[in-house]
């Protein structure tokens, strides 16, 4: 069993070009950053908020404010680390709006050690993403996802599904490494368990139980 | 190498930023305890599921226009000039 490969490592060489030329005026080459990571701030954002109209504003108000902050980009991170950083400062100031009852940090739900240590144990089937349609698995995978913890989800939205390295997640959460490992480990463990559910191994191989007739 | 240690390496595993030494003793664990072996293969599903998942694509229609109102304001906050401190 080896590693995980990680799909997403984009362009990035002209990154800096199209960077200073946006702070020297150049439209079009802010455009051309937008365009770049539109789709990977809309994904974080309703990841976060899970609500696709705060995404959606989130998208707009981190990409203003990137513009309007750009001259005091230092350009000792990937512009991509930068605008990600934006965006989930945005996405929680989003939640926190929503749900002010609860207070909405990267540094909650710590617990102790004990909690990640998985309870269930049971294999899955081969391809358990086969068993449903494109639609039931898209429902099952995003309310899934949202039974966790904002702290957790987000940790496992940039390191696993936008494909940001620790130190950059890290960096963009400003949290530890070690934190942002942690956090990880826990989101991938009870993303596991909660999949289970709807993946696992069924006895005969049939889907569905309680005919005990035959 | 007992399972609570395993846990404790499985992400630096599934990431693949682990010594050789200790991915040895990883995989020699893995080779015997099966709870083990089902926990790391269904995790490193998990990942591969959500990744590719496509979960909250940004239909092109969308995209359009929120990148064509993100430009405007950018224009708008041009002209303004830059906001007081």
């Amino acid at each position: 069993m080896g590693a995980i490969q990680n799909k997403l490592e984009g362009p990035v060489s002209d990154e800096l070009t199209l960077v200073r030329a946006a702070k020297q005026g150049d439209d079009s080459a802010f455009e051309e950053l937008v365009r770049r990571y539109d789709r990977n701030v809309f994904r974080i954002a309703q990841h976060i908020t899970q609500n696709r109209e705060d995404a959606e504003d989130v998208v707009q108000e981190a990409f203003l404010k990137a513009y309007g902050n750009l001259q005091k980009f230092q350009e000792q991170s990937k512009f991509y680390t930068w605008l990600v950083r934006i965006a989930v400062n945005e996405a929680l100031m989003k939640l926190r709006r929503k749900k002010p009852e609860r207070t909405v940090s990267l540094d909650e739900d710590i617990k102790t050690e004990d909690d990640s240590l998985p309870r269930e144990i049971a294999d899955w089937s081969p391809n358990p993403e086969q068993q449903y349609t494109q639609a039931e698995l898209r429902e099952i995978l995003s309310k899934t996802i949202q039974g966790l913890p904002p702290g957790f989800r987000t940790v496992f939205v940039l390191r696993d599904v936008e494909g940001l390295s620790t130190e950059e997640t890290a960096a963009a959460l400003e949290l530890s490494v070690p934190a942002v490992k942690s956090r990880l480990l826990r989101a991938r463990l009870q993303l596991r368990e909660r999949l289970g559910r709807f993946f696992q191994k069924r006895e005969n191989g049939d889907v569905h139980s309680g005919d005990g007739n035959q | 190498m007992k399972c609570s240690e395993f846990l404790h390496e499985l992400t630096n595993y599934l990431d693949g930023v682990i010594d050789n030494n200790t991915k040895v003793e990883l995989e020699n664990h893995l080779s015997w305890c099966h709870n083990c072996y089902v926990v790391c293969d269904t995790t490193k599903k998990t990942i591969e599921i959500y990744r590719d998942s496509q979960l909250y694509e940004l239909p092109e229609d969308l995209r359009s226009r929120l990148r064509s109102a993100i430009m405007t304001k950018c224009q708008q906050h041009k002209k303004r000039g830059p906001e007081p401190v």
